[in-house]
């Protein structure tokens, strides 16, 4: 309480206790704090579909869009090089097509770290599909971090499920999954 | 009774929950050493209206864990009584506040009151705020900085808002709310996770990052009109925006250019320049009020925190204990740093003090995330687990005094404690 004293003092000097002014200064309005002071806005809901059936067809490997990795690695395993290998040969072969790369970590740490760190996923998985001839403008690589995982639960296994990238798909017409 | 009717029931019964459930609620598990005793008395005038007044200046003064209440009932008194001061103080006060609230001519609300030092015996001042008849609460919270400062000398947070997101049944909504969890409203809501939101100066605009294009961009929401500006969407991912301390730039994390980095942009998207050229990860920067920005970096081998200036260049370490250390946050008397720590695989808020590079791990958590200080440095408003359910947690700059905010249904992370109000 060792602060109150000097405009404590101030106040008693200048007009005596019970006549201390009421700063009118302060009468400014108080504005609305909630309210009327937020426009709620609505966002998200994009679902476009219309791709060809090789690239969903549960019998094409084309289909198969999840590459997973270990934890704290981030390059392509030995056993997805043929999945990743699949994709770019369907690249080359279909120009107009794109895909976007979207890394995932597990939910373990720092948010924004964890976007970083999908990234290096997607990267990688981007990487390889250019080394197989895939275009520039045809791949774009993407971090959903932790923010979209695949399996809610918080074990090795779930952990295992979200340590993945996924190859979405976009035909010439606009039309597909991004 | 018919089926029909007993959906309808059903129906009205989950929206009445939902309304319910929407609101923060808050838990206080700590308080500090040497509370200040302290008595409001029950304003003059209107009662309904009065009661709102003075249990929102008590509350706010109990929350904050500095302030003992002491009780005050039948006392009669507005701000033009006279005060026996020693027979508060032999009540155990020492301090009291007293007002009333009257129409104003324009139809309004005038809360008047003043504020006493029964020790010394003197009136420490006193002010009047004009509010609506349905922002009672408001003049509350303005009335509880005031004798907040008065008696500790401190600015007050009580008339301040928050912001964090809410997940529930797959839906994400970026909320405001007071500092007391009250009045959220949702000014955001998406089928796409929404992260990262930061106020600007001002506290006209928030910041953040939505994913409801598939990817992260960032975009500029002006809270009053719901108009939004998307300030970064290169090719890949566009992340982690902090404000500059003049409000005119943002930092962001771009993967334009490989991996992630931080650059520069103005606020309204344009002119980017790049700060940072490492090969591994730079990402999470805040600006300091000095203008230099602290980030964390993967550059050593584990992601640590480092501080750069206003336009990039070298770079120095600034965390050494442990293998992980994240989400730099300078306080804004720039005295301190919070950070999360990862220790024994617990990720706990860490505070440094800037001056004697000391470092205290202020909770025993173990999913401590987002962490963000108050305008006036003393507490800081996180992200944490209990129960499996995502809450809200405000710890004191010191550890002693913790709060709890949580929602009923649903996951609430990433807060922003937003800036004094103007």
């Amino acid at each position: 309480m060792k602060k109150l004293l000097i405009p404590a003092l101030l106040a008693a000097l200048m007009v005596g206790c019970s006549s201390t002014p009421i700063d009118e200064t302060g009468g400014a309005p108080v504005e609305s704090r909630s309210g009327s002071g937020v426009t709620p806005v609505t966002a998200g809901g994009l679902d476009s579909r219309g791709l060809p059936r090789e690239l969903t067809d549960p019998k094409s490997v084309l289909s198969q869009r999840s590459i997973y990795f270990d934890l704290d690695k981030y390059e392509v395993k030995d056993e997805y090089k043929d999945l990743v290998a699949a994709h770019a040969k369907y690249l080359v072969a279909n120009k107009g097509f794109k895909v976007l790369i979207q890394g995932n970590t597990d939910e373990r740490g720092s948010r924004e770290y964890n976007l970083s760190l999908g990234q290096k996923r997607s990267d990688s998985v981007k990487r390889s599909l250019i080394l197989l001839g895939a275009k520039e403008d045809q791949v774009e690589s993407v971090s959903l971090g932790e923010e979209k995982p695949k399996n809610p639960g918080h074990d090795e296994a779930a952990w295992a499920d979200n340590r993945r990238a996924d190859i979405l798909y976009k035909a010439p017409d606009g039309r597909g999954e991004f | 009774m018919p089926h029909f009717f007993r959906k309808i029931l059903l129906v009205l019964s989950l929206l009445a929950a939902t309304a319910v459930q929407a609101q923060l609620s808050i838990e206080i598990t700590g308080a500090g050493a040497n509370r200040i005793p302290v008595a409001i008395a029950d304003f003059a005038g209107d009662p309904a209206a009065a009661r709102i007044i003075a249990a929102t200046v008590r509350s706010d003064l109990e929350r904050s864990g500095l302030f003992k209440l002491i009780d005050a009932s039948g006392a009669g008194l507005d701000e033009n009584s006279p005060i026996n001061h020693g027979d508060w103080k032999s009540r155990g006060a020492d301090a009291l506040a007293a007002g009333s609230l009257a129409r104003s001519p324009d139809g309004r609300m005038e809360a008047r009151f003043r504020v006493y030092d029964t020790q010394k015996q003197v009136a420490l001042g006193g002010a009047v705020y004009v509010t609506g008849n349905d922002q009672l609460r408001a003049a509350g919270h303005r009335i509880a900085d005031y004798i907040y400062e008065k008696l500790t000398g401190e600015k007050g947070v009580f008339s301040t808002r928050i912001a964090y997101v809410v997940k529930s049944g797959g839906q994400f909504r970026l909320q405001i709310a007071d500092a007391d969890g009250q009045g959220a409203v949702t000014a955001l809501s998406s089928s796409e996770p929404i992260i990262s939101p930061v106020w600007s100066p001002d506290g006209s605009k928030l910041a953040y990052v939505s994913f409801e294009k598939k990817k992260p961009v960032v975009y500029v929401h002006t809270l009053a009109s719901g108009q939004r500006q998307v300030v970064a969407n290169f090719k890949g991912s566009n992340s982690a925006p902090a404000w500059s301390p003049d409000g005119r730039k943002l930092a962001v994390v771009l993967s334009k250019d490989g991996n992630s980095q931080i650059y520069l942009v103005n606020a309204d998207g344009t002119g980017v320049q790049r700060l940072t050229q490492s090969g591994g990860i730079d990402t999470e920067p805040r600006f300091a009020p000095d203008g230099s920005i602290y980030f964390t970096s993967d550059r050593g081998g584990s992601p640590q925190i480092y501080r750069m200036g206003a336009s990039g260049g070298d770079a120095q370490r600034v965390t050494f204990e442990g293998n992980y250390n994240v989400s730099p946050r300078p306080s804004a008397d720039g005295k301190s740093l919070a950070f999360i720590s990862r220790r024994d695989g617990r990720f706990q808020l860490a505070v440094m003090d800037l001056a004697s590079k000391q470092v205290q791990v202020l909770t025993d958590s173990t999913k401590d995330e987002s962490p963000s200080f108050a305008p006036n440095s003393r507490m800081i408003l996180i992200a944490t687990e209990t129960g499996g359910r995502g809450v809200l947690s405000a710890v004191s700059s010191d550890g002693r005094i913790k709060q709890r905010l949580s929602i009923a249904a649903g996951d609430v992370r990433e807060p922003a404690w937003g800036p004094f109000i103007q």
